[in-house]
């Protein structure tokens, strides 16, 4: 295995009492003092600051925001073309099979595209990009500036304090914004279901950046695990667990992020990798499905859990793909698969735990409601 | 009191031997979130799972550190699992156990050796 890398924030977090592990090639928090559970608390009671910076961050560049748009709108199901200036939306690269390859955002940012990828798939996102769209469009990885998450009900008090503009930024807003005399990107846009900002800094700045936010009382640092818990909760998918090459848009609950041009009868109808098979799902629905899970009593249903329609006997009707402790919630809570059948919310289900099947319910998510300022 | 290499803690009580997680096994373990206990009146073996502890990173077992019956469980742990990260030397006992053959308890370590173990 080759060497892991570190963010510009390593020693911060090393300062922090930060435990590390490794996490997509790269040493990261997982949980600093506080431990998961207060850190998750805290993000949903004031505000959190995460190092996100193991993320790739891409600018796509050709002869106008419009060139740039349309090249890329041939890899992902998405209306980029329509997207106002200063606006961000959740894309999925598809495959040909109409799997995803992985989710991201891309913002337009007037003269460019600006992309966020998953750490884990930036590599083969980036060839994806360079194979499709050079010559004409350049890809131009960034790799001099740090990505930082601020996300709580009290992150717009805190950012604001050093950033007044960013108060002014509505849910998926995207500016470039001086911080601390940094020049930074950002937008009003998360993974925690919380309201907040996703920052890329001048990796010089970042740790400045960080240690002023931290020395407010309503920031505390966030680790990996609290993330986790937070998405979780928020209902939101992790690459490589909820949904991945084999699952579809449709499969993922992901038709929401499919705009109407891209649909059946839509003036750009189709035109991305495994546009058949998503437009085909879309008409006539998935054999399965991606579900929130609420297990009774308190034992977590982990990724892995087999999930059957009754207390006894039969073929598994479904799988967990995510699973814990919602700190929130105040208990267990998972997402996961099952057979289109058994996919209405109140379907109460099986988990098969350690031998037993205990009892678990469909349910609607976020399991615990989104705080966007929208 | 003896440890041993599982990270358990055993307390002879009058004619029982009670049993629950060190400080150091219950920081690796991280936030405790649930625990499922045996049934009192259990017969177990020295190293048989008796104990189901999850935490927010994962589960994990606690296997029975000797042969006997299990006479008490902790129900305390089942509502508040947090315990066992609050006072895991104290009140987040996990259960009372009968010994069979009180040598087994011989072979465990003391505390100083315990904490040489732990580095």
């Amino acid at each position: 295995m080759s060497e892991l890398q570190r963010t510009p924030l390593f020693d911060l977090h090393q300062e922090l009492g930060a435990k590390m592990v490794p996490f997509a090639g790269y040493e990261m928090p997982v949980q600093y003092a506080l431990g998961v559970m207060k850190e998750h608390l805290h993000t949903r009671a004031a505000a959190g600051l995460f190092d996100v910076s193991h993320m790739g961050q891409v600018i796509l560049r050709g002869e106008s925001y419009e060139a740039v748009a349309e090249a890329f709108e041939a890899l992902v199901p998405m209306d980029v073309l329509g997207l106002g200036e200063g606006r961000q939306r959740y894309g999925l690269f598809t495959n040909a099979d109409g799997g995803i390859d992985d989710d991201l955002m891309f913002a337009n940012r007037g003269d460019h595209l600006f992309v966020v990828v998953n750490a884990a798939c930036k590599e083969d996102d980036i060839a994806r990009m360079k194979a499709a769209l050079e010559p004409s469009v350049a890809v131009e990885v960034i790799t001099d500036r740090a990505l930082v998450a601020l996300q709580g009900p009290e992150a717009e008090a805190a950012l604001a304090r050093l950033a007044p503009s960013v108060a002014g930024m509505r849910f998926m807003d995207v500016a470039t914004v001086e911080i601390a005399g940094a020049d930074c990107w950002v937008s009003r846009s998360g993974y925690t279901g919380e309201d907040g900002y996703e920052i890329s800094v001048p990796e010089a700045h970042a740790e400045a950046l960080c240690r002023a936010l931290l020395a407010m009382d309503e920031v505390e640092a966030i680790g990996l695990g609290a993330r986790d818990s937070l998405r979780l909760e928020a209902g939101l998918c992790l690459y490589g667990n909820d949904i991945d090459a084999s699952t579809s848009p449709i499969e993922g609950g992901l038709v929401w992020a499919i705009q109407k041009v891209r649909r059946a009868g839509g003036d750009r109808e189709g035109g991305f990798p495994g546009a058949e098979r998503v437009l085909r799902e879309m008409a006539e629905g998935a054999p399965r499905k991606r579900v929130g899970l609420v297990p009774e009593g308190r034992a977590p249903m982990r990724a892995g859990t087999q999930i059957f329609a009754g207390a006894e006997g039969g073929e598994a009707v479904g799988v967990v793909t995510s699973g814990g402790f919602g700190p929130t919630f105040e208990g267990p809570v998972a997402m996961g698969y099952v057979t289109a059948g058994f996919a209405a919310d109140g379907t109460n289900l099986f988990g098969e735990v350690r031998g037993k099947r205990m009892p678990v319910t469909v349910a609607k998510m976020p399991l615990v409601p989104a705080n966007f300022k929208r | 009191m003896k440890f041993t290499e599982e990270h358990e803690w055993l307390r002879v009580e009058d004619d029982v031997v009670v049993v629950g997680i060190t400080t150091h096994a219950s920081e690796q373990l991280g936030d405790v979130v649930f625990v499922e206990l045996p049934e009192p009146g259990t017969e177990v073996t020295k190293d048989e799972e008796v104990c189901v502890i999850e935490s927010v990173k994962a589960a994990s077992d606690i296997l029975a550190p000797i042969d006997g019956e299990i006479v008490e469980v902790n129900e305390a742990l089942a509502d508040d699992p947090g315990k066992v990260n609050e006072d895991p030397m104290g009140d987040a006992w996990f259960f009372k156990i009968k010994a069979a053959d009180a040598s087994q308890m011989d072979d465990y370590m003391d505390e100083a050796a315990y904490n040489d173990f732990i580095g």
